[in-house]
C-alpha cells in the first residue's frame, strides 16, 4: 500500500533533490522508516539520537497533525500523503535559558 | 576545504531586516528569506551562490520569552512557502535578530536548525541594528559554516545607474 511522503525543501539535498517518495507502510512510523532507510543522511535531521522525532519536525497525514492522532503509530492507507513540515526556532542565548 | 557559500542579498531586503530588528527590539524579530538557490549553477565562478530577492516578515510566536527566543510555526512556514511560490521563488532561509547579543548562532540556534537553509542573524545593540551574518548548518549538525553576504543592487539602483550612464554618454 504505497504512501506518499512529502520531503521538505531543506532535506531534498539528501534525497536526490526529490520532493516526494512512495513507500509501502501501514503506519506513519513505517513510512518515515522507509524514507530514512532509502535516504540515510536524512535521519539525523528528523530524529534525535534516541530515535524520537525532533521537536521542530511536524508530520501530517493528509493535513492532520499526527500529534493529535496516534503520533507515529497513526495508521496509513493506500494513497495517503504524509507531509514533513518544518517549524523554525532559535534565539540569542544558549540552552540554559530555554529550560522554561 | 569546503568552498564558502555566497549569499547575494538585495540591498532593500538587507535594509528591511535591519529595520525589522530595530522595530522589534528588545524582542527578537524573524522572517523568511525568499529567493533562488544557485540559479546560475556552474555558470558563474566555482562558488555556490544563493540569491535572496525578498522577505516574508513573520510574527515571533515566542510570547513567553521573546527577548532571547523566536519561533515560526509550521503554518507560518507553509504561508511563507505559498508566498514564495506565488512569486516564482523558494524559501531559501530565515532571518532573526539577536537583541544585545552578537550576530553568532547560539547553541540553541544550532540545536533547532535545519540543514540547507541560510540563517541570517542581525545583532541589534541598544535598539540599533549592527553586524549581520549568515550561516548554514553542517550536514553532521555539529556546527555551522559561515556564508559570505554580498549586497545586490535593487531595481531602483540599476535604474539610477542607467540614467547616470545615459547622462554621461549624452554629455560626452
Amino acid at each position: 500500500m504505497p504512501v506518499k511522503v512529502m520531503i521538505p525543501t531543506p532535506l531534498r539535498v539528501y534525497a536526490g533533490k526529490r520532493d516526494s517518495a512512495e513507500f509501502t507502510a501501514t503506519t506513519v512510523g513505517e513510512a518515515l522508516g522507509g524514507l530514512t532507510n532509502e535516504f540515510a543522511d536524512l535521519r539525523k535531521h528528523l530524529f534525535t539520537e534516541d530515535g524520537k522525532l525532533r521537536s521542530f519536525v511536524n508530520v501530517y497525514v493528509n493535513d492532520e497533525d499526527i500529534r493529535y492522532l496516534a503520533k507515529e503509530s497513526t495508521p496509513t492507507k493506500d494513497g495517503d500523503v504524509v507531509s514533513i513540515v518544518p517549524s523554525i526556532a532559535g534565539g540569542s542565548t544558549g540552552t540554559l535559558a530555554c529550560a522554561a | 576545504m569546503a568552498r564558502e557559500n555566497i549569499l547575494l542579498l538585495r540591498k532593500d531586503a538587507e535594509a528591511q531586516i535591519r529595520a525589522h530588528g530595530a522595530e522589534a527590539y528588545p524582542h527578537e524579530c524573524c522572517g523568511a528569506l525568499l529567493g533562488k538557490d544557485d540559479p546560475a549553477a556552474g555558470l558563474v565562478g566555482d562558488r555556490p551562490v544563493r540569491e535572496v530577492w525578498s522577505l516574508y516578515p513573520l510574527v515571533n510566536r515566542r510570547d513567553d520569552s521573546p527577548r532571547n527566543r523566536f519561533a515560526v510555526t509550521s503554518a507560518d512556514v507553509i504561508d511563507a512557502e505559498k508566498a514564495a511560490h506565488a512569486a516564482g521563488l523558494d524559501v531559501v532561509g530565515w532571518y532573526h535578530s539577536h537583541p544585545d547579543h552578537p550576530a553568532r548562532p547560539s547553541e540553541f540556534d544550532r540545536e533547532h536548525a535545519w540543514p540547507w537553509y541560510s540563517y541570517i542573524i542581525v545583532s541589534v545593540q541598544n535598539g540599533k541594528p549592527a553586524e549581520m551574518t549568515s550561516w548554514r548548518l553542517n550536514d553532521d549538525r555539529a556546527g555551522y559554516q559561515a556564508e559570505a553576504i554580498q549586497l545586490h543592487p535593487t531595481a531602483e539602483d540599476v535604474k539610477q545607474l542607467r540614467t547616470q550612464v545615459d547622462r554621461t554618454r549624452a554629455a560626452g
